[in-house]
């Protein structure tokens, strides 16, 4: 077993699991159907990616476990997510802010992953590019359009975006895993990816009239399993049924 | 003895959970079909990560080989190369249509924001002038248009690359 190797898919995986989870919980919360609709659609790929990527984590383990073991029967500690995916969803503004920053990140991500030398994950990539394309396409419109719409929707996003901003930094996070998948080939260089992250950033946020935040104090420690206080009641959500009822299928 | 042909043309009997119109062929989900003559290993690929359709497939494929008399038969599920809707064969576009979902069209590239939205012509009544609802609809697969003439709302199978 490649210790990194698994590290790593974990860390791509839960940023989708975690995502995927905290956008399901607007179903039936959604401020206009088709946008409800927009969100449980958009959980369901990120849910899907989860499958693929946990699946494929738990073959590298090569410990008998599947990807629902992973999915579902973890501690907080050893989930590798992004600070920003498990962060609350507030309101509609917040949630888009927040997947507009994570969208931007994410297309980037697999567009390079593409070329990995690990097959299975240069499959998944290829095959979540063209649907992140698409999320990162309506989360762009909607923060141009509530960025730039009225006083009211402009404040809260700005406020939404002031908060996000801190966790980032984290999308850069690189350590020794990185290091090691860099030279087996199993992640491309990633090096320039902030530059073109900050690219794509700053010109929607600019077309959506919104002032970059000053404040350059930044958080990390969701790709080592430091999380927030959100991260425990996600799971205790999500891994109800696992643990009350071992092994129980739908 | 049973070939893969025999096993392509049973194929098109099994159809989409959800859009029952369009079999699996007619989707290009179907990826490749090897047999014996007695047993048979389909490779399937899936349209969007979290197709939830993709179980019931893999499960009435099986079914409707064992009925016609294959009783060892494996599904795989594939991801590369991924899925586009350019798989979905002209009979599959014009199927669609007549069911009332719009078949996908050519799309600028996503990157482009606020970009007009492709002209996806009224599958009832035949006219450009339509909108788009919604940049998703009622599937993974799917967006929301309104015809602006005859008002029909309808699903348009939005084009994946």
């Amino acid at each position: 077993m490649n210790q990194a190797q698994v590290e790593f898919v974990l860390r791509v995986a839960d940023d989708s699991l975690i995502l995927g989870h905290r956008l399901s919980e607007w179903c039936g919360h959604g401020p206009i159907l088709e946008e409800d609709i927009a969100m449980t659609n958009i959980a369901l790929d990120l849910i899907g990616q989860a499958t693929t990527l946990l699946n494929h984590a738990a073959a590298l383990q090569g410990k008998g476990k599947t990807g629902d073991d992973l999915a579902f029967l973890r501690f907080d500690r050893e989930y590798r997510n992004l600070l920003l995916v498990e962060q609350p969803n507030g309101d509609f503004g917040m949630t888009m802010m927040r997947q507009f920053l994570f969208d931007a990140y994410r297309a980037l991500l697999f567009e390079r992953l593409q070329t990995s030398s690990d097959e299975m994950i240069s499959a998944i990539a290829e095959k979540s590019l063209k649907e992140t394309k698409y999320h990162l396409k309506h989360s762009s419109e909607w923060v141009i359009r509530l960025g730039d719409g009225t006083e009211e929707s402009h404040d809260r996003v700005q406020e939404s975006l002031n908060t996000l901003w801190r966790y980032t930094d984290e999308l850069f996070y690189a350590d020794a895993v990185e290091e090691e998948m860099l030279k087996s080939g199993v992640c491309p260089d990633l090096s320039d990816l902030r530059a073109q992250w900050e690219q794509t950033v700053h010109h929607v946020l600019n077309e959506a009239t919104l002032t970059l935040p000053t404040n350059n104090w930044k958080q990390e420690g969701g790709r080592k399993g430091m999380h927030s206080e959100h991260l425990g009641y996600i799971l205790a959500e999500m891994q109800y049924m696992q643990r009350a009822y071992p092994n129980m299928e739908w | 003895m049973v070939t893969s042909a025999d096993i392509w043309q049973w194929l098109e009997e099994v159809s989409d959970p959800e859009i029952p119109v369009l079999t699996v062929v007619d989707l290009g989900v179907i990826r490749s079909v090897e047999t014996d003559g007695k047993t048979a290993h389909i490779v399937i690929t899936p349209t969007y990560s979290g197709c939830p359709a993709m179980k019931m497939i893999e499960e009435q494929i099986i079914e409707k080989l064992n009925e016609k008399g294959i009783d060892e038969c494996t599904v795989e599920l594939t991801l590369a190369p991924a899925w586009t809707t350019d798989w979905i064969t002209e009979a599959g576009k014009n199927k669609l249509r007549e069911y009332g979902i719009a078949p996908p069209e050519n799309e600028p590239d996503k990157t482009v924001l606020f970009a007009k939205p492709t002209v996806v012509p009224c599958p009832k009544c035949g006219s450009a002038n339509t909108r788009m609802i919604s940049l998703f609809g009622s599937t993974a697969c799917k967006a929301h248009y309104q015809c602006n003439e005859c008002l029909e709302p309808y699903d348009y199978f939005k084009c994946l690359r």
